[in-house]
């Protein structure tokens, strides 16, 4: 696993570049994460991001969007507008989680 | 020792990858396969229309969507649960079968969080997917805009359907 500098703190991420230490992430790494994928987080945003950090701590794995929608209450459409294209993979990443297993 | 920064590829090359699913079948089992890849295709950013046909027809009327079935006959993958025996094709017309493996097969669904068809393809909407209806099979069920899901784009041809995926991934399920 390689390790990187994010917000002058080492990190250590996949091949790919998702985080794969859960404590290693902080805000400040999620905005220049965020930053890197083009995306300006807004409080919405940051709403979706600490659900999903709350989530993983719970299930263990990412959360899918379906998951995003039903348990944490975002919608799919939204999901869309706030991390557009790929949604669930990209508020993975900005949230320092893996990518989604899930199929649906 | 850091190495400099990986970001992944979210393929945000505008590609124009693009996406078109015929969905002909009307039995539950056979309604899903469209769903899944079509909302994996979504959430990958690929635009993606979805065709209804046929007996698929069933999973876009408002009054038969909730009410998709799934009959063992004739399928001969059906085992005993947990074994690989296979179940005897003479037990599945008994009556009853329908309605009970149709029931199984919704719990399986339910449990692994699965939506229901009506509910998955509300998704796919939201998601920006494309409901289209086939022309000869509003005809032939004698069916019309307002018996459909509200979402259903429109009822179009099998050549508007050709213009409209032009360079699209064919899937025919």
């Amino acid at each position: 696993m390689p390790t990187i500098e994010i917000a002058s703190k080492p990190v250590t991420v996949n091949d790919e570049g998702f985080m794969t230490v859960y404590d290693e992430w902080n805000e400040e790494i999620a905005k220049v994460l965020a930053a890197q994928v083009e995306i300006e987080l807004t409080p919405r945003h940051w709403e979706v991001i600490h659900f999903l950090r709350e989530d993983y701590k719970k299930e263990g794995e990412s959360s899918t969007s379906r998951h995003t929608q039903t348990v944490g209450g975002f919608p799919i459409k939204e999901q869309f507008e706030l991390f557009p294209k790929k949604p669930a993979k990209k508020m993975s990443y900005i949230a320092g989680l893996p990518k989604p297993k899930g199929c649906v | 020792m850091t190495t400099p920064a990986i970001v992944p590829n979210f393929g945000n090359d505008d590609s124009g990858r693009k996406m078109a699913i015929i969905c002909s079948k009307g039995n539950l089992d056979m309604a899903y396969p469209g769903l899944i890849l079509g909302n994996a295709a979504l959430g990958e950013g690929v635009e993606t229309h979805l065709f209804f046909t046929f007996w698929g027809f069933d999973m876009i009327i408002k009054s038969r969507m909730d009410d998709l079935q799934f009959s063992p006959a004739g399928n001969t993958a059906m085992h005993l649960p947990g074994t690989n025996a296979h179940i005897p094709q003479a037990v599945m017309p008994i009556p009853g079968m329908t309605s009970m493996a149709t029931h199984m097969l919704k719990k399986q669904l339910d449990d692994l969080k699965i939506p229901s068809v009506p509910d998955f393809l509300e998704q796919i909407v939201a998601a920006g997917g494309h409901l289209w209806a086939c022309r000869l099979s509003a005809d032939m069920n004698n069916v019309s805009k307002s018996d459909l899901r509200d979402d259903v784009e429109g009822i179009i041809s099998a050549s508007d359907f050709i213009e409209m995926t032009e360079g699209a991934q064919l899937l025919f399920i």
